[in-house]
């Protein structure tokens, strides 16, 4: 086995200094060359200030904005480090729930969900994305539906008619490639900006 | 289900099939030593690394010297990956201030990309500087993909050579794959991929404020250099926790399609590699079409399962299948077919979680890595793993007909079925024998986090994805304990190094045979009548061994689910 420590010791630092330091770094550099905006991660920026990424989802609160999915995200306590508390949207830890598909603590929280949903567009049946958890935590879609589902809500709260706010979704919406690959989805942090831009805030 | 999913479903075949020739091609000239279009960039590198190497190209070697070196190789290459792990908090690229890993985290980290495993302990973002991830990490993913090729392509000369005493030189085919397969395609795969979205940039994370006037911490890095490896060489470890569900790692449908392609592709054409090298092409096609069949199978029952959704969640009301975990710009379908092909090829990237898949889902992906992840298989692994099945398909060919079985001209006898049941009794005994110490100690039962028959699963799938070294996970354990830590590295340790012995052993017995010439009554191998042979021989090896575990898991929580029953954790 002595005979092979040569060869092994001297492919392996070689080999390591190509694929583990000269080729990140040079694609770094060539994509940060080629494609700026995209190497840096496709950030969004209004009046100057960075408002996330045009690929990551970002919490939505308020009655006047799109809201995205639930998100299983969590961050350290402030007030323990070593325990965790939800935090949606948290784009330094990705997390999906990880709850299977006979958890209890999943039926009630999509319960719950389905419950408020119902109440604030009784009548509709509400689309299954805006229950249920994204794999990241961090999606920044939802489906054409889930958007069109909270249309009388934002229009309320923006004393907007509900056939302009309707448009301004269907402008956002994103077909299949080719009509072929993925899923019809809207862009939540798009579609807010969208609507923030208006001029109906 | 859908005439679209479907649709998408037949497009990545397709695509999959035209790329699995020509790649067969150029990869055989590669390993035959050939000129090839990049050899005026590359043969200087090349012979240059030999000459520092001390290593003569022409120099083969015996199977067991073949063995040696790699396994010199994967100890230096261990030890180098922990000491970084421990050291990184001192080094340079960390800008987001990293602390050095744990032990027990360290051991299990180093011996999961040291064996193209990738079973991630850790979340990428909270845990790993920039270097760790490419210093160790990428150049990992190179190298044990690199390997697992290497051996496959040793195991075919052990078929095409008659009275050899050698199998190749370990050096040569390690370095020939990475300069020459590898490294050409990741360089313009890494561009696409940015070109889509994926962050490549050594600054550190972007604070934003939201359109809500909350902050939000956005982790980027050299993302893409390693998403392309990651999944071209089935290694599968994510920059990022949630791996290839993390919009950063998998932005858009089309870098979906490419990434699901780009796991295929290596082990696809490897079947092809083989039918050029052992001189009849119809052999590779035979081999790829059993995977084929239980590929298809596979991913029938999972989308078919994830568009149905789970009964618990339908009976409040739901329409529209399960979404639970997965991501909205891929969908059911996307996310099916991502889940059949990371767990048939030994990938273990992942764009949903299958933690929260429906039982019969995700007992496919369980399924897919018990049978020994051959259909298609991790590059190379897939290969020699469904080698080794076709001389147990052989040998009870044989016992049917009362004739000493053959394949392509080599008598297969005593050894090389005994080597090759030894391959395949390793992995079984991995995966439910640590599963029964997991299940009986308090420290094993501490890691799920769902109750009831998914508890049982989410350890069961942990073990199956470690000795596999599939890398793939039922997310909510937690694993990063010292007893999880220890044994899945254990697994990942035995489960490679275990099959790899036996079947080089099998290629150097094989080699050193006389090929004897087909007669009437050789059974032909590239028909029909042995693809299905082939995949019955698979599936009764497989499902004898593994029935019992799978109906206390996903079989009894599908039928509680369709009774409407909930488990609650920690009750």
């Amino acid at each position: 086995m002595l005979n092979q420590l040569r060869p092994a010791l001297v492919l392996l630092i070689a080999l390591t200094a190509i694929t583990g330091l000269a080729y990140p770094l040079a694609m770094t550099g060539i994509a940060g060359a080629i494609f700026p905006a995209k190497a840096a991660g496709s950030l969004i920026e209004r009046d100057g200030k960075v408002v996330g990424s045009s690929l990551i989802g970002q919490s939505f609160t308020g009655a006047g904005y799109f809201h995205g999915r639930p998100s299983a995200t969590s961050a350290a306590d402030p007030a323990d480090a070593a325990k965790t508390v939800p935090s949606p949207y948290n784009a330094a830890n990705s997390s999906g729930s990880n709850l299977g598909p006979t958890s209890a603590a999943l039926a009630e929280r999509v319960k719950g969900d389905l419950d408020a949903l119902r109440t604030e567009n009784p009548g509709k049946p509400v689309p299954v994305d805006l229950v249920t958890t994204s794999g990241s935590g961090l999606d920044p879609d939802i489906s054409p539906d889930a958007a069109l589902f909270q249309v009388p809500r934002i229009a309320k709260a923006r004393s907007l008619p509900e056939d302009r706010v309707r448009s301004l979704v269907e402008l956002q919406v994103q077909g299949r490639l080719f009509g072929i690959l993925g899923e019809p989805r809207v862009n939540v942090l798009a579609l807010n900006l969208a609507l923030d831009g208006s001029g109906s805030k | 289900m859908t005439i679209n999913g479907w649709i998408q479903i037949a497009l990545f075949c397709a695509v999959v099939l035209t790329l699995a020739r020509p790649l067969g091609g150029y990869m055989t000239r590669v390993f035959t030593g050939e000129r090839t279009f990049l050899s005026p960039v590359l043969a200087p590198v090349e012979r240059g690394l030999y000459r520092v190497a001390g290593i003569d190209a022409r120099q083969e070697q015996h199977w067991l010297s073949y063995a040696l070196a790699m396994l010199a190789f994967h100890v230096l290459g261990f030890l180098a990956l922990y000491a970084l792990l421990r050291f990184q908090a001192v080094l340079p690229f960390n800008p987001d201030g990293q602390s050095a890993v744990a032990p027990d985290l360290a051991f299990n980290t180093a011996a999961s990309f040291v064996t193209n495993t990738n079973w991630q302990n850790y979340g990428g973002e909270t845990t790993m500087s920039y270097l760790t991830q490419m210093l160790g990490l990428t150049h990992q993913n190179f190298l044990s993909a690199a390997t697992g090729i290497a051996l496959a392509v040793a195991l075919v000369r052990g078929f095409s050579r008659a009275s050899a005493a050698t199998v190749g030189s370990f050096w040569v085919d390690l370095t020939r794959t990475t300069l020459y397969v590898l490294l050409p395609i990741c360089v313009v795969y890494t561009l696409f991929l940015v070109s889509q979205g994926i962050p490549q940039t050594f600054g550190g994370a972007i604070e934003a404020t939201t359109l809500e006037g909350a902050k939000q911490t956005i982790a980027v890095g050299p993302v893409a250099s390693q998403v392309a490896i990651k999944m071209l060489g089935t290694n599968g470890g994510g920059f990022f926790n949630v791996n290839a569900a993390h919009p950063f790692e998998n932005p858009t449908a089309l870098a979906n399609f490419v990434q699901i392609v780009s796991i295929f592709a290596i082990g696809a054409a490897m079947t092809n590699v083989f039918g050029r090298m052992v001189g009849d092409e119809r052999q590779g096609w035979a081999i790829l079409a059993a995977m084929g069949v239980l590929f298809l199978a596979g991913v029938t029952v999972v989308y078919w399962a994830e568009s149905a959704g789970s009964p618990v969640l339908n009976g409040l009301g739901l329409t529209g299948g399960n979404m639970e975990g997965k991501e909205v710009r891929f969908g059911i379908v996307a996310s099916a077919l991502f889940a059949a092909v990371t767990t048939a090829a030994s990938c273990g990237a992942v764009n949903a979680m299958h933690d929260s898949f429906t039982a019969l889902g995700g007992m496919i992906p369980l399924i897919n890595m018990e049978l020994g992840e051959i259909i298609v298989g991790g590059v190379g692994a897939g290969l020699y793993g469904i080698l080794v099945f076709v001389i147990v398909t052989i040998f009870v060919a044989g016992l049917m007909v009362g004739r000493t079985p053959e394949y392509l001209g080599k008598k297969i006898e005593a050894k090389e079925v005994k080597m090759a049941m030894l391959a395949i009794l390793c992995l079984p005994l991995m995966m439910l024998g640590f599963t029964a110490l997991a299940t009986v100690v308090a420290a094993g039962l501490a890691g799920p986090a769902n109750a009831g028959p998914h508890g049982f699963s989410e350890i069961l799938y942990a073990f199956t994805s470690a000795a596999a070294n599939n890398g793939s996970a039922f997310g909510g354990l937690t694993g990063n304990t010292l007893f999880y830590n220890t044994t899945l590295g254990l697994g990942m340790l035995f489960g490679r190094f275990f099959v790899i012995v036996p079947a080089l052993a099998i290629a150097g017995s094989l080699a050193a045979k006389k090929t004897v010439p087909a007669s009437a009554g050789t059974f032909p191998t590239h028909g029909g009548l042995f693809v299905g042979l082939l995949v019955g021989v698979i599936l009764i090896v497989g499902g004898l061994t593994f029935f019992p575990a799978l109906a206390l898991g996903p079989i009894v929580e599908h039928l509680a689910g369709g009774l409407g029953q909930t488990f609650a954790a920690g009750g």
